[in-house]
């Protein structure tokens, strides 16, 4: 088809400021949905993302678009996460369009995520078309809005579509607007085949479905592919375009076109997102420029509560890293947790979406681990170690000295509540770096924190000290000397491994006594007492102790009954066997993750 | 497997009133439905006879057994002889409530063959009575017991309560000496538990597990130095006076149940009637629903046999099923629980400790799952 009317863009916006409502306006508007099938924000079709207002996933989608110039043009929308940890899923959507538009909300402005989306964004080479959405709100301030986006990004948004995607005002200038701002894409349709694999996923009938834009050359079915990256080569089943609600089969992909390509490819691990696919017959000389690779800064163990369900857990795992290459595992075997994986992720959110996404879509029921940042430890005899499980943190003897990753973070928020987030950040070890005010509403903290400070629940920290107002962004910064020292957990005298961390020196005493006591709450009495110890090297910090049980008896056997009291016992089996046996101490599921958000 | 003689179980579902706690099955009824009842029991025990079943043990459990004549009583007890082959020295008992145990009715009783009773006093606090809703006081029975004796009942036992809202640790010790003070020869102790569906529990009435703990373990002190043997959790007995009929349901051996919503475990299987008052009076054959087919005779003698002072020996495991493996996993088990002081070894097995007892469900279920 004529490139000259298609248009590729994606749309930048920060948490609730109104992106997947445009995106259904959009679709409403193009017709692409018929109205029955409409539900509200289509595009986030995972249920994690609705309950979160947020888009975890890139997905695409294929619009008509009738234009005011009398002409139809295809609109290629392709979806992009919101949120900081996702860096890596931005880029990859940004990478196969030529647009971007940037929504602002009126009465909010710029947040701290949506900006570094959007020089993101500008890095690629994308025109962004700014937007001023909610201009229904009451305290909308368009005009506000517009500066700030000259202010603070530096590109002209005077002119920028004023809109309210929820009531549906100026959806069609938006639409009109992309025709004329993002520029068509480029590409010869008889040049060897060249197209970036953005997204893929498992589908149980057809394989892996490789979501893809053509840059260069075409693809039909029966076409025999190569995935650059492994070489690995398959014969095209069919390829089409992504509609709204299905995928629409379609004879051939051309050069500026996005879409799906299926070939029955059976291993998830073959198709990796970043990837080229060329024409094994007709290959290109060298593959697209990959992705920028991110690497994990959050690890985690994560075992199922049920040991039996590992094979489960590692195949939903290999599921889960088909479509999110930023994800990392290995195996590991814990004493106290036996066989799980060690996990890295691109952050908190991150690790938490995985993990919610193994408890929903697959069923399974998980006990992880605290995360941990990858600590670099000089040793003694001159050699260098990166520690990303607290288990194996070399003997203090041998540690000539220890450097933890630290990060620029950038919190904006409203002047109030300044002085609760400076606390915050002393509180997290921050050192304050400047003050910036965007306007006379908004300010920008920069702080250095450490990232294991970080980690744990510094946004939920955030959240509450300035009642969801203040919206932060990081990156990593590099790495910076630090006293840590390995914090040990034992329960009636034996060190549970899957609990220990490593800490600052000076946090170590608090944080071993409100381990204790939490584990002290959430550990059910036993037979006998007992002891609950946080300890550094061989000392012991903190203790606390569980008192043992001192009845549990069913006294009374009504006329020989003996099957109610079998009831019983087999309920407290099935109890007990929920647990983890430590030693001889039983440990429920809770009182692993009762440790993990200690700020509560 | 030997015929063994069985136990059989009389379920009288009447009571003249029901107490606060009790969330058994029972109602008050008129005459002619507790005529009407005795009959339908007569015919259902009737049915099991000419089949040469024998039986060493008779127990009248209610309810208020003591809620029916003494004749209809007597009668039943006569079916019971007819339609089963019974021991000339089988144990025979006879539930009451010192409130309907006239000296006349007791000595008839005794003469028609029952040889053990046992009174559901409770308490000797007067106070506590009437917080549990008792129909006596603690005079009505201490003659009770008195007339029982004089009925020539030389097995008496009674069952007290832990746990009864305003009862202390000495109120509850002055109960127990009262009672051995009338020289009975058993004692069941019951803690109070509240259950769903009673006027205890909607009351909010609350036990706390420790003080109820504390005053398990002062009783069993308190009886053991009076000569009673801690034969079972909740009962205490002196020599051969442990009582037969309930030693057959820890013994995991075969006893009948009969009436309604009475419990059975018969030819391998555990089953009850179903069946409220006026069904079961109107049937011809009974509703029977199996609750246990086949039940695993392990598992039940590690729950059942634990409950006892005689706890469980090793060679009958093994007989059991128990491999090799799993006995020696079950002796780790134990050994750890008799360095907390959970429980003893004994030449051939193990059994638990008051202490033991007292964590039981808990003990059990961990021994279970080695």
């Amino acid at each position: 088809m004529d490139k000259s009317k298609i248009r590729n863009f994606c749309i930048i916006a920060h948490i609730d400021h109104g992106k997947s409502t445009l995106a259904d306006r959009i679709l409403e508007l193009t017709e692409t949905v018929a109205l029955r099938d409409m539900e509200n924000q289509l595009l986030d079709n995972m249920d994690i993302e609705r309950e979160r207002g947020i888009t975890i996933k890139a997905r695409a989608v294929r619009l008509n678009y009738h234009a005011d110039d009398g002409q139809d043009y295809v609109f290629n929308l392709i979806d992009t996460p919101g949120h900081v940890d996702f860096n890596y899923e931005v880029s990859r959507s940004l990478a196969a369009c030529e647009g971007a538009i940037l929504i602002v909300d009126a009465s909010q402005g710029i947040e701290a995520q949506t900006l570094a989306n959007t020089y993101l964004a500008i890095e690629h080479d994308l025109e962004v078309l700014p937007v001023v959405n909610k201009i229904d709100l009451p305290g909308a301030d368009p005009d506000r809005a517009c500066n700030e986006i000259e202010n603070v990004i530096g590109i002209p948004a005077m002119d920028a579509p004023r809109i309210s995607a929820k009531m549906g005002v100026n959806i069609r200038e938006v639409l009109e607007r992309i025709i004329t701002d993002i520029p068509s894409p480029k590409g010869d349709d008889e040049a060897p085949l060249k197209a970036l694999i953005f997204d893929s996923y498992y589908d149980p009938y057809k394989g892996v479905i490789i979501y893809c834009r053509v840059k260069e050359g075409h693809l039909k079915a029966g076409d025999t592919i190569r995935l650059m990256a492994t070489g690995a080569e398959f014969q095209t089943v069919e390829v089409g375009f992504m509609g709204a609600t299905d995928l629409i089969p379609v004879g051939e992909l051309h050069a500026g076109e996005v879409g799906y390509i299926a070939a029955s490819i059976k291993d998830i691990g073959d198709t990796r997102v970043g990837d080229t696919v060329t024409n094994a017959e007709f290959p290109c000389e060298e593959a697209l420029p990959g992705y920028k690779k991110v690497n994990p800064m959050v690890y985690s163990g994560i075992y199922p509560a049920d040991g039996a369900k590992y094979p489960d857990l590692r195949d939903a795992l290999e599921k889960l890293l088909l479509n999110d290459a930023s994800l990392s595992f290995e195996p590991e075997t814990s004493v106290a947790l036996g066989f799980g994986f060690r996990c890295g992720f691109l952050g908190l959110l991150h690790m938490e979406i995985i993990q919610e996404r193994l408890e929903r879509e697959y069923n399974l029921d998980l006990i992880t681990t605290a995360p941990s940042v990858i600590y670099k430890v000089n040793l003694t005899d001159g050699s260098t170690v990166f520690i990303d499980n607290p288990t194996n943190y070399p003997e203090p003897a041998l540690i000539a000295g220890a450097e933890e990753p630290v990060v620029n973070a950038h919190i904006y928020t409203p002047p109030e509540f300044v002085g609760n987030i400076m606390e915050l950040c002393q509180d997290r070890r921050g050192t304050f770096k400047d003050m910036k005010y965007l306007d006379e509403n908004r300010v920008d903290l920069h702080y250095i924190l450490p990232l294991n400070e970080i980690v744990y629940d510094f946004f939920d920290a955030l959240k509450s000290r300035t009642r969801g107002y203040a919206s932060f962004d990081y990156e990593l910064k590099g790495y910076e000397p630090s006293k840590l020292v390995k914090l040990d957990v034992l329960l009636n005298g034996e060190t549970v491994d899957a609990l220990s961390f490593i800490v600052h020196v000076d946090k170590a005493y608090a944080r071993g006594r409100k381990i204790v006591e939490r584990l002290k709450e959430n550990i059910p009495r036993q037979l006998f007492e007992v002891p609950v110890q946080a300890a550094i090297g061989g000392k012991i910090i903190a203790r606390e102790t569980i008192k043992a049980l001192r009845k549990d008896v069913l006294a009374k056997c009504y006329g020989g009954d003996i099957t109610r009291k079998k009831k019983l016992l087999e309920k407290q089996k099935e109890g007990k066997k929920r647990m983890r046996q430590l030693g001889s101490v039983s440990v429920p599921q809770e009182a692993f993750m009762s440790v993990l958000k200690l700020d509560e | 497997m030997a015929a063994d003689s069985l136990g059989v179980y009389i379920h009288i579902p009447f009571c003249v009133r029901k107490c606060a706690y009790c969330s058994f099955y029972s109602s008050p009824a008129d005459e002619t439905v507790r005529q009407a009842y005795t009959e339908a029991l007569c015919r259902d025990i009737l049915s099991y006879g000419g089949r040469g079943l024998g039986c060493d043990t008779v127990y009248f459990g209610g309810g208020t057994p003591t809620a029916l004549e003494s004749g209809q009583l007597i009668k039943i007890l006569e079916v019971v002889k007819t339609a089963f082959d019974m021991d000339s020295d089988a144990e025979v008992t006879l539930e009451a409530n010192p409130d309907s145990a006239a000296p006349e009715k007791l000595e008839a009783l005794r003469a028609a063959g029952f040889n053990r009773i046992s009174f559901g006093v409770q308490s000797l606090d007067d106070r506590e009575l009437s917080a549990l809703g008792r129909l006596h006081d603690s005079k009505k029975a201490i003659v009770a017991v008195k007339n029982a004796r004089a009925a020539g009942f030389e097995n008496i036992s009674c069952d007290m309560m832990l746990g009864i809202p305003h009862q202390d640790t000495a109120s509850m010790l002055a109960t127990a000496r009262g009672l051995t003070g009338l020289g009975i020869s058993h004692i069941s102790a019951y803690m109070l538990s509240v259950e769903e569906g009673t006027p205890f529990f909607e009351q909010g009435i609350e036990v706390d597990d420790d003080r109820l703990a504390d005053m398990y373990l002062a009783l069993c002190e308190q009886l053991g130095s009076e000569g009673f043997e801690h034969y079972e959790i909740s009962n205490f007995a002196k020599q051969n006076r442990r009582s037969r009929h309930n030693m057959r349901y820890w013994q995991d051996r075969e006893y009948l149940g009969l009436g309604c919503r009475a419990h059975s475990f018969f030819e391998d299987r555990r089953f009850f009637c179903d069946e409220d008052i006026k069904t079961y009076i109107s049937s011809v054959s009974h509703r029977l629903t199996v609750s246990e087919e086949h039940p695993d005779r392990l598992e039940e003698y590690i729950l059942l046999g634990l409950r006892t002072s005689d706890g469980i020996s090793f060679e009958r495991l093994k007989e059991l099923g128990a491999d090799e493996e799993r006995l020696q996993r079950i002796r780790e088990c134990a050994v750890m629980l008799e360095s907390h002081g959970l429980c003893r070894f004994s030449g051939s097995g193990f059994s638990l400790t008051e202490k033991g007892f007292l964590s039981s469900n808990s003990v059990i279920a961990q021994l279970e799952l080695c």
